[in-house]
């Protein structure tokens, strides 16, 4: 086994779901058969932080045309590198980036990504979510060549075996030509003002579509004020802009772990639940008994949320007398 | 401008799927479908790009007959003219194999925009577009809430689109057309069709393309073995009764056994 693990920066340090995708790359093989690769303009660093874990080699993939991240740049600098190490897996982590370039790359190499896998059993067999969660689906590598994984967040615990010598690090320089790169991609800037911070909150009431009319919001948001708790929701509320942007849950909101998450109406897609699987209490009413929102609750309540979110309220309202 | 949107039909949202006998994919039979949610922003955003510039908005589908409902939906919604590429075995291709077959479709047309959703709603695999990007050796932007035509020379366009990244971060990006954009939801406000776009949809042009005829390798480079059920991560304790039980039995939870209120 030749593994490649792709390693992202964050905040100037490798990412967490970068670390976990590594982990996840110990189902494939040992950490010795394992090389790291770190990508950009600047790799000194990254590399630095990797080769302090027993990766049999860090590879630092730099190019001055490889900042700011581009599809087209990471796609011919590391299907170069592809062809040069030969590898039987490509690891990623399943991040908006990865999104983007990897399933160009895995094409340049006749070969179609298995996304956003959360688990890895002998064979190899991966393991990925169907139909917004309600399923899973187990898929093997069918074609010749290198097999392509992406690993999704929080799926696997970041642990590594640190280095006890060296680890050797490589540098590789690929040849790109500015022409190549063919989109040129803005500064990265916040959406709306941020009025609310939901990431403080104790308690949160969290709606979704199956509240069904913007009309229906009151009744939710009563139930918010007897508890004292801040009102959120999940994306396809605040996409019908029923509540503003700031109030959604989910990667591409709000992270909240407050000691009591209300979701009401609300399926569990993972794009949610990384948002909230760190409260302390989950509830979840949702008239659904297979909705995902119930791996992760706590308490729940099967039932229609037009019924049981007005009697809830008034129950929280008794208590609190 | 002439602009291809792909959409694919998936089953409803609320619809109960279940696992087939072969284990290996659901059952079909009574199932409603609908067209993936993306997509109907993908299509909204290319209407509006077509009442500001003009142009031609065509959409394709891959699937078998049944397609045809949704695509008959995007004609009505104003959708100029439609590809169906027919195709009975969709299941057993991968993301690779469905991406032949639209790149194949899609290339004698030489749009200048093509549109995908960002990600299908059944298989969630998010990469289609992008790899008919690839396939078609054109630029994509992934991600894209909102598109606009900043520079036009000729036939040539520059497009500036609103990217999302995460957290509440965003990004514009440029690239010059032909272009593939990768729609993400909620970028827009969704147009219902009205009833005289739903008459004028029967007479539009739905030209159907066989999968076979395409000249495409089927054979996955992955493969779809097994579905089962999702192993649950906590135990829940469902709490029964009537509205007014349940939601008493959890108060009291929540304040002796949870300690959260
Ligand atoms: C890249 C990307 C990023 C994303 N980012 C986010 C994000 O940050 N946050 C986010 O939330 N989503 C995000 N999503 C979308 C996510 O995939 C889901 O589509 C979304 O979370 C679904 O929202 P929902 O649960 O409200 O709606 P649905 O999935 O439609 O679920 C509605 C639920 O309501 C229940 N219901 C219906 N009627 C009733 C009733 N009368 N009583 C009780 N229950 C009822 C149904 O059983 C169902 O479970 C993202 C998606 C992508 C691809
Ligand atoms: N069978 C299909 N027919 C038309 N378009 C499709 C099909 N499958 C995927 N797509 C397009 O590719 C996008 C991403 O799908 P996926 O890669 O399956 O998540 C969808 O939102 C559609 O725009």
């Amino acid at each position: 086994m030749r593994v490649l693990v792709i390693l992202e920066e964050r905040g100037g340090h490798i990412s967490r779901t970068s670390w976990e995708a590594a982990t996840a790359a110990l189902r494939l093989a040992p950490m010795q058969e394992i090389t790291a690769v770190v990508i950009g303009a600047q790799t000194e660093l990254p590399a630095a932080e990797a080769a302090a874990k027993a990766f049999g080699k860090v590879i630092r993939v730099e190019h001055p045309l490889l900042a700011p991240y581009t599809s087209d740049g990471y796609c011919a600098a590391l299907h170069q590198l592809i062809q040069q190490e030969g590898p039987t897996q490509v690891v990623f982590p399943h991040t908006y980036q990865v999104r983007d370039y990897a399933p160009a790359l895995a094409c340049r190499s006749g070969q179609a990504l298995i996304g956003d896998v959360i688990e890895i059993a002998d064979g190899p067999v991966f393991t990925r979510q169907l139909m917004q969660g309600r399923l899973n689906g187990s898929y093997r590598h069918a074609g010749n060549g290198p097999c392509f994984v992406s690993v999704q967040a929080g799926a696997f615990r970041a642990e590594l075996p640190d280095a006890a010598a060296a680890t050797p690090i490589e540098t590789f320089t690929p040849a790109i030509d500015a022409a190549q790169i063919r989109t040129r991609p803005g500064e990265p800037f916040r959406g709306s003002a941020q009025t609310v911070d939901l990431g403080s909150a104790q308690w949160i009431v969290s709606v979704g579509r199956g509240i069904r009319e913007a009309e229906n919001l009151p009744l939710v948001q009563e139930l918010a004020t007897a508890l004292g708790a801040e009102l959120a929701a999940s994306r396809p509320i605040c996409d019908n802009g029923w509540l503003p942007m700031e109030r959604q849950v989910g990667s591409s909101g709000q992270s909240v772990a407050p000691r009591l998450y209300l979701a009401v109406g609300i399926s569990g897609a993972i794009q949610h639940l990384v948002g909230m699987k760190g409260s302390q209490c989950i509830v979840a009413i949702n008239k659904d008994p297979d909705a995902p929102i119930f791996e992760v609750a706590d308490y729940g309540i099967v039932g229609d949320l037009f019924e049981v979110v007005p009697a809830l309220t008034e129950a929280v309202k008794a208590a609190k007398q | 401008m002439k602009i291809i949107v792909a959409i694919k039909q998936v089953p409803e949202r609320d619809a109960q799927v279940h696992i087939d006998s072969s284990g290996q994919w659901i059952e079909e039979a009574n199932l409603q479908y609908a067209m993936n949610e993306p997509d109907a922003y993908a299509l909204e955003e290319a209407l509006q790009l077509k009442e500001k510039a003009g142009g031609e908005v065509i959409v394709i589908s891959t699937g078998p007959e049944r397609v045809s409902q949704t695509i008959r939906e995007a004609l009505a919604k104003g959708a100029d003219r439609a590809i169906h590429v027919v195709c009975d075995d969709l299941a057993a291709r991968d993301a690779l194999g469905v991406a032949r077959l639209l790149a194949a479709a899609i290339q004698p047309e030489s749009p200048d925009l093509l549109l995908t959703g960002l990600q299908s709603e059944d298989l969630g695999l998010g990469q289609t577009g992008v790899i008919v990007a690839e396939l078609l050796g054109l630029p994509h932007a992934s991600l894209i809430l909102q598109v606009e035509i900043i520079a036009k020379e000729g036939s040539k366009a520059q497009i500036k689109a609103r990217r999302e990244l995460e957290e509440g971060w965003f990004q514009s990006i440029e690239l010059p057309s032909p272009a593939v954009l990768t729609i993400q939801s909620g970028g827009n406000k969704l147009r219902y069709a009205t009833l005289m776009g739903i008459k004028r949809a029967k007479t539009k042009e739905v030209r159907t393309v066989h999968a076979a005829d395409l000249g495409v390798s089927a054979a996955p480079a992955v493969a779809l073995e097994a579905i089962t059920l999702p192993k649950k991560q906590k135990s829940t304790q469902i709490l029964n009764g009537s509205a007014e039980e349940a939601a008493a039995a959890l108060v009291e939870k929540l304040k002796f056994e949870a300690r959260v209120l």
